[in-house]
């Protein structure tokens, strides 16, 4: 990966992730709910970040935010030196598909279609020929370590495995950034501790990193400890035990 | 793409196997409906062109009458009788009339083999073949211009007339009968003709012979009617008109006077059908569209399904980057392919039904036909039923939150 071509330059001086003042406010009918009351997040290039607190404490709203998935109430929101606040479904749905690679507690592959075609598909949203895609796709599962399992189905696969499978799609576009939400919160411990160095392998390689969860022990692996708590940071640290 | 769009076709078609089968039946029906309703209505036009033209093509015949209103000292009720010197020196002062002949008839008796027949005898001109569509079994011909000039004895057979006379097998051509003891050369025989309208008798059941040799053998001077043929069915009233004023002028007669004679204007028949068949299609056509739009609710119905069974797998598409055109295309294509599928299934049936179809009907209704035309408006309603029955399921798909699709 280190030979990788710089898809995305990053404006000198800036971090992957700037967030100002991030709000965040769920409207239902006559409740309002504030999930987020203004945070303020910075995370460089190549930082391993995780992302703890209860449940409730507005992690999930932190994590569809920082993923483009939803938009802020208020603040401002750079992602690689662009501004995302104020931009359309379309765009929004670019700036996924180049800048962040998603891992899912619930893995969220499509399991009508082969672990191959799953890593493929960000590729194919992404507009890239069928000739470099496959190439990708298939370099990419040798490296998470299926290369031998490309045509199977994801229900023919173990929870770790369809894991595996959603890093390596996760990883398809070069994003700058992987998000993971909970990613070993669906797997036994000894698949959980293996998908855990699939991604300190990652980091080590330089990819930059944030995990939302509420595992300790997942956490302590990270550079940075982010504890939020009823919608606001309370405390950011590095980790004692950085590997 | 269209691979894609193939492959999840199949799977959401076995995630639904009944319900798709329905769906699918009913735009089955509904093009069935549509093509075989327009079919027939093409058949059946056609059908009622062609009878019509057996009695002539275009032409309109007239018969004299008598006079309704006094004219120059002349009382009303007065006989009206022209000869076919009237006809030829009015003639050349009509314009747009391109074929005029007058008619004599008469039964007589036909004898030949010592067996006697009772037949239908027209004395005509050459151009009443063309004008009333008297085709020739090959092999024969009808009355000639020398036939005219040397009055010869020489006649033209209806085709029931001459298997009536002869037996069926035997060809007439060459073979003399008598008329009323007059010898006369058989030079043609009627091709079989459908035909739904006539005067005097069928075609099939007359026979001709020259105008001219009529009159000699009879000393008849007035016609019994006269047909003539515009140059186009447009200007049948004028050339009518024009013809009845040339004619008052020389037998005297107020230009006025609709009865001083009759006139049968079969154009207007045509002109009634065009318009009789344009409605009647419409119908059809409406009818058949309302069983496919039915059908077409299917599809949306099943589509709005199967958007629902697949929430999920739409929202983690757009996580990844899927943009609403893509998802959007995605369910509109599938549409299209649903349809598309029971669209040409109809068709093959429709089609079907026209080839099997009775040949024993055929002269009653005619024979069905998936014309172009009918193909193309099938197509036509069939892709807008395709394109809206996928719009709604496939907009409220590319809609979702990606987030809450997610959770499903």
């Amino acid at each position: 990966m280190s030979s990788r071509p710089e898809k995305n330059p990053l404006p000198t001086g800036r971090a992957i992730i700037e967030m100002d003042g991030i709000r965040k406010v769920y409207d239902t009918g006559k409740v309002k709910v504030e999930a987020l009351k203004g945070v303020d997040l910075r995370i460089e290039k190549g930082e391993f970040v995780a992302i703890v607190g209860p449940s409730g404490s507005g992690k999930s709203t932190l994590m569809n935010l920082l993923g483009c998935l939803d938009t802020p109430s208020g603040g401002d929101y750079f992602i690689g030196g662009e501004k995302v606040a104020g931009l359309t479904r379309d765009a929004l749905a670019e700036v996924r598909n180049r800048r962040v690679g998603f891992v899912f507690q619930a893995f969220n592959l499509l399991p009508q279609i082969s672990a191959f075609e799953n890593v493929e598909m960000p590729l194919v949203f992404g507009g890239v020929p069928p000739k470099v895609r496959r190439a990708k796709a298939a370099e990419l599962l040798g490296k998470v370590g299926l290369g031998d399992r490309m045509d199977h189905k994801p229900t023919e696969l173990s929870g770790g495995q369809m894991q595996r499978v959603a890093i390596a799609r996760a990883l398809a576009m070069d994003p700058d950034i992987v998000l993971a939400d909970e990613p070993t919160g669906n797997l036994d411990t000894t698949s959980g501790t293996d998908i855990m160095g699939v991604f300190l392998d990652l980091w080590k390689q330089g990819s930059t990193l944030v995990v939302i969860t509420h595992d300790m022990v997942l956490a302590r692996r990270a550079s940075r400890i982010v504890e939020i708590r009823d919608g606001r940071i309370v405390s950011d640290r590095a980790a004692e035990q950085a590997a | 793409m269209l691979r894609d769009a193939l492959l999840q076709l199949h799977r959401d078609l076995k995630s639904q196997k009944l319900r798709t089968l329905l769906t699918v039946f009913g735009l089955v029906w509904g093009t069935v409906a549509v093509t075989l309703l327009l079919a027939f209505g093409t058949g059946l036009k056609k059908q009622l062109i062609k009878t019509t033209a057996g009695l002539g093509d275009r032409i309109c015949i007239s018969w004299p009458g008598l006079t309704s209103i006094p004219y120059q000292g002349l009382g009303k009720g007065r006989r009206i009788r022209i000869t076919d010197e009237d006809l030829q020196s009015v003639r050349p002062r009509v314009d747009g009339l391109k074929r005029m002949s007058s008619e004599y008839s008469d039964g007589w008796k036909m004898v030949y083999n010592l067996r006697t027949f009772p037949v239908d005898v027209s004395g005509v001109s050459p151009e009443f073949g063309d004008m009333r569509n008297l085709i020739p079994v090959p092999g024969g011909r009808f009355l000639n211009d020398l036939d005219m000039r040397d009055q010869r004895r020489v006649v033209f057979l209806g085709n029931k007339v001459a298997e009536d006379v002869f037996g069926k097998g035997t060809d007439p051509v060459g073979k003399t009968v008598l008329f009323n003891g007059s010898p006369f050369l058989v030079i043609g025989v009627l091709t079989a003709k459908q035909q739904d309208s006539s005067y005097n008798s069928r075609d099939s059941d007359l026979s001709w012979i020259p105008g001219t040799t009529f009159r000699a053998l009879t000393g008849r001077k007035y016609l019994s009617n006269f047909v003539y043929q515009p140059a186009s069915a447009l200007e049948s009233k004028a050339v009518t008109e024009s013809l009845r004023s040339a004619l008052s002028r020389r037998l005297k007669f107020d230009p006025e006077d609709k009865e001083a004679f009759s006139v049968w204007d079969v154009t207007e028949q045509f002109q009634f059908f065009e318009v009789f068949m344009l409605a009647f299609t419409l119908f059809l056509g409406i009818v058949g569209s309302l069983t496919l739009v039915v059908g077409g609710i299917g599809v949306s119905n099943i589509m709005n399904v199967v958007v629902d069974e697949r929430t999920k797998e739409i929202g983690i598409k757009m996580a990844l980057g899927a943009k609403s055109g893509a998802i959007l295309r995605q369910f509109l294509v599938e549409t299209l392919i649903v349809t598309a599928i029971g669209g040409l299934a109809g068709f093959a049936i429709s089609l079907g039904i026209c080839a099997v179809f009775p040949a024993s009907l055929e002269e009653y209704v005619g024979r069905p036909e998936v014309s172009p035309v009918v193909a193309g408006i099938t197509v036509g309603i069939l892709g807008i039923i395709g394109l809206l029955a996928g719009w709604f399921p496939a907009r409220s798909a590319a809609r979702l939150d990606p987030v809450v699709a997610m959770k499903m």
